[in-house]
């Protein structure tokens, strides 16, 4: 009972972190309100018996994507946004299919057969033992066993899309080839001019 | 054993949860004409999926779930990365990341 009361009121913040980060008319405003929203989601992952997720959510989601964020809004000074859109009739629009989409998703979601095929409660307690795990569901070490066993392969091809990821954030963010190196050496800048 | 049991939220919860707050992801998606606030409302999403993720995995007892989502994890942060970097050379080029005013496709 008390898990469930608890669930509600966290479900009650996420939820309405959510409708602010929609409704802020300030970036950085919605980026905190995003971390609100985050902050919840890695306490539903502790209730639901995931600590090593939920640490790093806080760390990878809430702390260094959202610092990302925050850079970027600051460093274009994007801070003010404008609501309104240019085509008028999008909002009512949107608003209806996004009601629509929450409606059926729910209803397919609590269908009988859906339910049916979920065990409705698991049966996991905070000490239980994985299958063929000597440490609990979910702990770090589960985890690692599981990632550097049976996801190895997978595990190294995300080393070469965070490697790949970085070179193309280099090459897309910085300036035009020469230009920085020109604009350091004022000399340099006055020759090639002279030059033309 | 009372007390162990007592905390535990049934999936179901979890999963609606997950639904809504996904399709308050899409409709920011759909509302926000921000590149910036798309972005954020795209990472809404992912998180949302991850949330059904986690659930199930705790549902079926497999840890797969969970290694799952620390791989959407990592994808997002390639995904962000990649992302803001294109946006801030939109802004260079345009001096606007308003995605109304970004119809064509010359540099």
């Amino acid at each position: 009972m008390l898990g469930t009361i608890l669930f509600f009121i966290l479900a009650l913040i996420a939820i309405l972190a959510a409708i602010g980060m929609l409704t802020s008319t300030n970036a950085v405003h919605a980026t905190l309100f995003l971390v609100i929203n985050f902050t919840c989601i890695a306490l539903f992952y502790l209730g639901l018996n995931a600590p090593f997720l939920a640490m790093v959510q806080i760390t990878v989601y809430a702390g260094a994507i959202m610092v990302l964020f925050l850079f970027v809004i600051m460093l274009l000074g994007a801070e003010r946004v404008q609501l309104n859109s240019t085509l008028r009739w999008q909002v009512p629009l949107g608003i209806v299919l996004v009601v629509a989409l929450m409606v059926v998703s729910a209803v397919v979601l609590l269908s009988p057969e859906v339910s049916i095929s979920l065990p409705s409660v698991a049966p996991v307690a905070a000490d239980t033992q994985s299958e063929g795990s000597n440490y609990g569901f979910g702990s770090a070490q589960a985890i690692g066993e599981v990632l550097f066993n049976r996801y190895l392969l997978p595990f190294e091809m995300t080393g070469v899309l965070l490697l790949v990821a970085m070179v193309g954030a280099i090459v897309l963010a910085r300036d035009e080839a020469g230009k920085t190196i020109h604009n350091l050496n004022p000399q340099a800048d006055s020759e090639s001019s002279a030059a033309d | 054993m009372f007390e162990e049991t007592s905390f535990l939220v049934p999936t179901n919860y979890y999963i609606i949860l997950s639904a809504i707050l996904f399709a308050l992801g899409v409709g920011g998606v759909l509302l926000r004409r921000n590149a910036i606030l798309i972005f954020m409302s795209v990472e809404l999403m992912l998180n949302a999926a991850n949330l059904a993720f986690v659930a199930f995995a705790r549902s079926m007892f497999n840890l797969d779930g969970q290694v799952f989502v620390f791989f959407v994890m990592t994808v997002a942060a390639a995904e962000v990365a990649v992302g803001l970097a294109l946006i801030v050379a939109i802004f260079r080029s345009k001096k606007s990341i308003d995605i109304d005013e970004l119809h064509s496709m010359e540099g």
